[in-house]
């Protein structure tokens, strides 16, 4: 069947079982060299985007490692083996004008999708106080806001202009956080990382407009493995934001990205993510495999990391967002809502690893599990011999609705420092028959009293999201949940 | 308005309503009493649709607004939207929810299903306020999560709210009085009395006389062993108080 064919019965089947609005494909010619991955492809890559000798040694050194390395199996579930040489490692869109200098020279095609997908990028249309990135498959097809952010010292441009125009600072904080030697993904990804943002806040910004990058995949059996990398100087802020979706396919998609946020004294980075990557069918055929490095490292003192995630797609989450308490005093949050319906698989929790005095972390996560979901939160606690007086307080509630899904809690503590005080608290419920009736009881429907009793399970975290990012979440939640209850 | 009639109805295969008959009108009040186990729960539960009860046979006859309709086999929440409301015994904790947005997703949905507008937040706000003065209750309470950490009294007058707001055709109230202080009680039948009109129908369930002094039955019903054994007017209810259910049962 031709793709737009299997894409068209693919989105039949996708109605009858509930409403993925995303999962459609752009008809557009793609620069898509063979599938396949060895040294010359990462070559390739790094040609493609005209990136200096230091660029392409360090992929090399990255590809290398990783030959060695094995994919990691202790994560609570099961998946099919990745094909590695199966997957085109980049795909750009061909554009009529090969590299357009601003967004409105920017492929009809393109501009339509991510109208699409809500996220206009033109002057005239695009939505105030938030800069976008916006990156299709392999690259960045535009940055809006830059030179209004430029005014005020802020950088933010796809990672491929970074390596071009600030190669300093690349080379600076690159891998300073997330090493390409960490674990396997991370090393596929620091040698075939194709594009992503870079955001730089220079000392005492509070940065004026809301960052945020919108991942899209869109080209069959490619890889996306994008890199975030987001740098706050001493004293400044910035709230960054990230969303995603895929067109629904019935093969498996890997998206294997690395973010990297540096916070230096007294600045504070939030960064929200609304995941909602294409989760397969209903049977569980297709969706993407969404193995990700997520960490941030507090590197100055009194500085803040704030990680708050939204995770209703994919067919497999596997990611652990960290913070490393380096500076004394600093603070790390966790804040995360992870969905998981049909046969979607969620291993998902944080890491809080405090090295500085004093040094704060909270653990909020929310797991939301039906039909045959399976669903884990994973997290540590370590605390050093250093980290006088640290504090963490940790909170997991899971959520079951129906009777064949399953929820676990592996939270792990290592407490290396006696003036440590840790607090942990865990819960699992099930949607209670009794709140249900008492709800229909008073008009509302299955799906409105459901949508209250998880809005209501969930609301210590979408208070965390800025606020259009709540409504969002709270709509997508509802949606996924369409349908799972009764 | 209300006709049920040679109602059975149980949970878990085990039979509780035995044949019950009973005809309300609008703008009556029907006190229904009897003895701990006679089933006196479960009517209102069936009334209202709860899904862990089954209705073996009979029909619950329900006309509004010139419809008559067969609360049997209806889903809950369409029970709600024609105008049935029941306050719960052990009204339920919703975490989380502020009780103002619970009550007006509670109000815009019958709304939308009588055809009528929709309320905004901020009418809906004053209106809210409105019904919280009506029955003296305290408007710090409007943001409080659905029961969350309400005392037993302040639960029974949230479910008296809920029904002030909702403006329903026959609301049918279980235990209401149940673990109320006489205070409370006072409070909670005076706004019941305040919601009395000649188009709706109250059906009070209790297991003793004295809510029955302040919200003044047209009919009692004696209900044991799951049928209705007596009915009479409100003197019944004393008869009760003094003598008991024995007599009454034999």
């Amino acid at each position: 069947m031709s793709d737009t064919g299997k894409q068209k019965e693919l989105e039949a089947n996708k109605l009858a079982a509930g409403d993925y609005r995303y999962g459609f494909h752009t008809d557009i010619a793609e620069d898509k060299p063979p599938k396949g991955l060895n040294e010359d492809t990462v070559r390739l890559i790094s040609a493609k985007k005209k990136e200096p000798e230091w660029m392409l040694e360090w992929r090399l050194k990255a590809f290398r490692h990783w030959q060695n390395m094995h994919e990691p199996t202790w994560a609570n579930f099961e998946y099919g083996p990745i094909d590695y040489q199966d997957i085109f490692y980049y795909s750009a869109p061909k554009q009529k004008k090969p590299s357009p200098t601003s967004l409105e020279e920017v492929d009809q095609e393109l501009l339509k999708t991510f109208d699409r997908l809500g996220i206009p990028l033109t002057e005239q249309k695009r939505i105030s106080g938030v800069a976008v990135d916006a990156v299709f498959d392999s690259v960045s097809v535009g940055t809006t806001h830059q030179s209004e952010l430029a005014k005020h010292g802020v950088i933010f441009c796809s990672m491929s202009e970074a390596v071009l125009h600030h190669p300093d600072l690349v080379k600076k904080y690159l891998g300073s956080v997330v090493p390409y030697t960490d674990n396997f993904f991370a090393a596929l990804n620091a040698a075939v990382f194709s594009d992503g943002s870079f955001c730089y806040i220079p000392k005492g910004v509070h940065c004026p407009l809301e960052l945020s990058t919108y991942f899209r995949i869109n080209a069959e059996d490619t890889g996306q493995f994008e890199r975030t990398l987001v740098v706050a100087e001493d004293s400044s802020y910035v709230s960054y934001l990230e969303g995603c979706t895929a067109p629904m396919r019935d093969t498996n998609q890997l998206h294997a990205a690395v973010v990297e946020l540096v916070a230096l004294d007294h600045a504070h980075i939030k960064y929200s993510t609304v995941q909602n990557w294409y989760s397969g069918d209903k049977e569980g055929r297709g969706g993407i495999y969404n193995f990700v490095t997520k960490r941030g490292k507090c590197a100055g003192a009194h500085s803040t990391i704030s990680w708050t995630q939204v995770e209703a797609g994919s067919a497999i989450t596997w990611k652990y967002p960290s913070v490393i308490l380096q500076g004394d005093n600093s603070v790390g949050k966790f804040y995360s809502v992870a969905l998981t319906n049909h046969h979607m698989i969620a291993d998902t929790g944080t890491k809080m690893i405090h090295i500085g005095k004093n040094t704060k972390s909270t653990i909020v996560s929310k797991g939301i599990s039906s039909d045959h979901a399976h669903n884990s939160y994973r997290g540590l606690v370590k605390i050093m011999p250093s980290a006088e007086g640290a504090r963490n307080f940790s909170q997991c509630d899971s959520m079951l609705v129906g009777n064949h899904c399953s929820a676990n809690t592996f939270p792990y503590i290592e407490v290396k420092n006696n003036t440590a005080v840790l607090e942990h608290e865990a819960s699992t419920s099930k949607i209670n028959a009794e709140q249900m009736f008492y709800l229909r009881s008073r008009g509302l429907d299955l799906e409105e009293s459901v949508s209250l009793i998880i809005n209501g399970f969930c609301k210590d975290v979408f208070k965390e999201l800025p606020l259009e990012f709540s409504v969002e979440a709270v709509k997508l939640l509802e949606m996924k949940l369409e349908g799972s209850v009764g | 308005m209300l006709e049920i009639k040679d109602l059975h109805a149980g949970i878990e295969g085990k039979e509780i309503l035995k044949g019950i008959n009973l005809k309300v009108n609008a703008g009556e009040v029907h006190a229904i009493m009897g003895p701990n186990g006679s089933g006196k729960s479960t009517l209102s539960k069936v009334i209202a649709g709860h899904p862990q009860y089954t209705v073996t046979s009979g029909v619950i006859e329900y006309e509004v607004n010139f419809k008559k309709l067969n609360l049997v086999g209806m889903e809950p929440d369409l029970r709600a939207r024609e105008g049935v409301f029941m306050a719960f015994q052990y009204p339920v904790e919703i975490p989380g929810i502020p009780s103002s947005v619970f009550l007006r997703a509670a109000f815009n949905a019958i709304c939308r299903h009588q055809g009528a507008p929709e309320m905004d937040p901020i009418d809906f706000d004053q209106y809210l306020r409105g019904k919280m003065k009506l029955l003296s209750m305290d408007e710090k309470n409007i943001d409080r999560p659905v029961n969350v950490d309400f005392s037993g009294g302040e639960k029974k007058r949230n479910e008296v709210l809920q029904m002030a707001i909702l403006n329903p055709r026959l609301a049918v109230m279980d235990e209401t009085d149940s673990g109320l202080d006489i205070d409370s009680m006072k409070i909670v039948a005076e706004g019941v009395n305040k919601l009395r009109r000649p188009d709706n129908a109250v059906i009070l369930i209790t297991h003793y006389q004295r809510l029955l002094n302040y919200i003044q039955p047209d009919f009692v019903h004696i209900l044991y062993n799951g049928k209705i054994v007596r009915s009479e007017g409100k003197e019944l209810a004393q008869e009760v108080e003094n003598r008991g259910y024995d007599w009454l049962i034999k």
